[in-house]
């Protein structure tokens, strides 16, 4: 008992002393460091308009609904970034393979001239985050005949702005080819 | 499909890069007597060992046992007050109220014991002194903890004298976590991970609506939630948060932060006992099972799920849902496949909507707890395997089990026994209390064999400190805030104590000299006894909840 008593100073005294190192000055220290030499990325890498108005981050992606502009993934929580998730369905899970033939019925009524067998996965899937800002370039591409008879701009156009918008895979081997979704709309509107 | 290959082998190649120089590190970090890196560390060290009260004595191992259980116990008294105080603590911006007391009583321990299951919302449940003196603090704790008691378990196999457990816990935060995780934090910022102090920000976007984005101190949060195996997420969502993992760069950085100390122990050990081989013949052997669940998991995650193959959608992609863009399959599969083996709980996919074979391979890892494992106490684990095969392989000759010189009797075999089934008891037992209750069996969000799997995957990721969850398991309530914090508390120090009992039996004995019929430990032949304990003792005692559930899930798709 004597023993333990006598652990019990550095004990107290170590756990406030890794407290104030680890909790505080480290994140402090990175705070101040990141604010001086990168506040662009720091900030959340965000987006401003000509009049100097957050209009979103390029790195969070936005619920698009209108015909006239491209779509993302499905998102759970309609992509309010306040929160993230998704409905964790299982592969077994009943109510995802409603929602899949409740989004392929909506597809077809939206793109009467693109077929099912063009539209990938990613595009009716919801992510992981409720917040994905990709969709592949196949996705975009699937879109491009609905977005042209809504805006007016001629596919080659839009096939163009999308190739554009394509982000290769980084170093050319880790992770996908996608496309930023917010980018390409704002790209998109530019032509309107 | 080549490219994502290569991306991985190319990604363990750098791991393994890593591990060998790493290892050989913290060797040398941790070693009392007088080296090069003391001439960097010691001035610091020296004043936070008279602020910390610490003096430079030998602990006997029941000492260091006893030091590290109180101190961690002592930690989650305070932390458990801040979560249930936060509300008339300052640094509350958003008047969060006190946490509800099973809550608070599971996130303290949860991160505490490097497990970091949250049962709570970050973005809405903690002030940001809850977050920072609570989580953060924790963050730190855990893993200095873990890598102190590795350090000293080795210590008393090579026959050294164990140590001292706060000189060992500052040296992991001085020589190890705070350099490794700052660099990594700033890497990660030039990443596009945010770090800031403005909470969140509103956006009026093109179609006329507005979208309020979280955000916060997230790159600091999140190097040590990699380096420390920790895996707890700044975001609901953890890693498959944009912001917590904008690019397949940073999740490249994320994956090798993971690994980096669970796979440095081997070469650690190796150095430490004096033979080099030794450290490679278990690298080797559990890398071997890391791969081969890779390649499992990768295949039946490619396949996708039947159900939506059959809807007439384009196909090639895997399994989508429940992934993000950037990362695809391939990254997803490699990064579950990593937060599992390392015992991290980060995830970059939600684990609850992959394919059943690719869950269950997941599953494994956590159910094994030897594959690398979280940093120190994976180790530890892995060592509680080695020591069964030579034990086993001793009976199978009739000779004494002798393993690096020391006899293993008696009472070393009863403590590891008791250790190894401590896992399964904890998981099987408390699955089958929560699936006999009503608060249990509530929580199911997939009806059918997937339920099933959704509790086990919970207690497993309790029991083995991991943290990722099948989050659609409905576990914020007092039922599971109590019984996996219980379960968390006894997979983590049960088998600490137990084993450090081990090293401290066997650095008592005398050196047995080694002969021809000694059974050397440091051969291919060893190695593949050791997979072989590990699958029969280990697996075996799992198969019969994996039939039941991902196996019956993939039957009946």
């Amino acid at each position: 008992m004597e023993r333990v008593k006598r652990l019990m100073g550095p004990i107290i005294r170590t756990s406030f002393l890794i407290m104030i190192i680890g909790g505080v000055l480290y994140p402090a220290a990175i705070t101040v460091i990141a604010q001086v030499i990168i506040p662009d990325r720091a900030n959340g890498s965000l987006i401003y308009n000509g009049e100097n108005e957050v209009i979103g981050s390029e790195l969070i992606g936005q619920n698009f609904t209108s015909a006239k502009f491209f779509h993302g993934r499905v998102s759970s929580i309609k992509y309010d970034a306040s929160g993230s998730g998704s409905n964790n369905y299982a592969p077994s899970n009943q109510e995802m393979i409603e929602r899949l033939k409740e989004s392929a019925a909506a597809w077809e009524k939206d793109n009467p001239n693109t077929p099912l067998n063009k539209v990938p996965l990613d595009l009716v899937t919801n992510s992981g985050s409720g917040l994905d800002p990709h969709i592949s370039p196949d996705a975009a591409y699937a879109q491009v005949s609905r977005v042209s008879e809504m805006t007016g701009i001629n596919q080659q156009n839009l096939i163009e702005l999308i190739s554009k918008n394509t982000q290769g895979k980084e170093l050319g081997i880790f992770g996908e080819e996608r496309v930023n979704v917010l980018k390409l709309n704002l790209d998109l509107v530019e032509l309107l | 499909m080549f490219t994502t290959i290569l991306s991985m082998i190319i990604t363990l190649f750098i791991a393994l890069l890593l591990a060998i120089p790493m290892g050989i590190y913290l060797a040398k970090a941790f070693d009392y007597n007088i080296t090069g890196l003391d001439k960097i560390y010691e001035p610091i060290e020296k004043c936070l060992f008279k602020i910390g009260g610490i003096k430079k004595q030998n602990q006997t191992w029941k000492q260091y046992a006893i030091s590290l259980v109180l101190a961690n116990s002592f930690m989650i008294v305070i932390v458990y007050m801040i979560f249930r105080l936060q509300g008339i603590l300052p640094l509350n911006p958003s008047n969060i109220a006190g946490m509800e007391p099973t809550l608070a009583f599971n996130t303290a321990i949860s991160f505490m014991t490097n497990t970091n299951l949250q049962h709570y919302s970050g973005e809405s449940g903690l002030s940001y002194l809850s977050q920072m003196i609570g989580i953060l603090f924790m963050m730190f704790a855990a893993p200095a903890t873990a890598l102190a008691v590795v350090i000293a378990f080795i210590r008393g196999l090579a026959g050294k004298k164990i140590g001292n457990f706060f000189i060992d816990f500052i040296r992991a935060m001085t020589r190890v976590l705070l350099p490794i995780s700052f660099v990594a934090g700033l890497i990660f910022i030039g990443l596009g991970v945010p770090q800031t102090l403005d909470p969140s920000i509103t956006a009026q976007t093109i179609e006329g609506t507005e979208q309020n984005i979280a955000r916060g101190p997230v790159a600091s949060f999140l190097s040590i939630k990699e380096l420390g195996n920790n895996g707890g997420g700044y975001f609901g969502v953890n890693s498959a948060h944009p912001f917590e993992n904008p690019n397949a760069l940073s999740n490249l950085i994320q994956i090798l932060l993971m690994l980096l100390l669970p796979t440095a122990m081997p070469f650690t050990y190796g150095r430490m006992v004096g033979s080099a081989k030794q450290g490679r013949t278990l690298f080797i052997s559990m890398a071997m099972i890391l791969v081969v669940f890779l390649g499992i998991t990768l295949t039946s995650e490619y396949q996708g799920n039947p159900v939506l193959h059959d809807m007439g959608l384009q196909q090639g992609q895997g399994s989508m849902e429940g992934k993000e863009v950037r990362f695809g399959v391939g990254q997803s599969v490699l990064y579950a496949v990593v937060t599992t083996a390392s015992e991290t709980g980060a995830v970059n996919t939600m684990h609850d909507t992959m394919t059943p074979i690719g869950g269950m391979l997941v599953l494994s890892n956590m159910l094994l707890n030897t594959v690398f494992g979280g940093v120190g106490a994976g180790f530890i684990n892995v060592m509680m395997y080695t020591m069964i095969a030579v034990f086993l392989s001793a009976l199978m000759v009739g000779r004494t089990p002798e393993f690096l010189g020391k006899k293993i009797e008696v009472k070393e075999m009863k403590l590891i026994a008791v250790t190894m089934l401590i896992h399964p008891l904890l998981i099987l037992g408390a699955s089958a209390v929560a699936l006999i209750l009503p608060q249990g069996t509530e929580a199911i969000s997939n009806p059918g064999f997937h339920g099933l799997t959704q509790i086990v995957y919970e207690y497993t990721s309790s029991a083995a400190n991991n943290g990722s969850g099948f989050e659609g398991l409905g576990d914020a309530t007092p039922f599971w805030n109590v019984s996996t914090a219980i379960v968390m508390f006894l997979g983590r120090y049960f088998g600490l104590v137990t084993m450090m009992a081990v090293a401290g039996s066997l650095a008592a004995k005398s050196l047995v000299p080694q002969t021809v019929g000694t059974l050397r430990t440091d051969t291919a032949l060893f190695g593949t006894i050791l997979l072989g304990t590990i699958f029969i003792v280990g697996a075996l005692t799992f198969f019969p909840i994996l039939v039941l559930g991902p196996v019956a899930e993939y039957l009946t798709l």
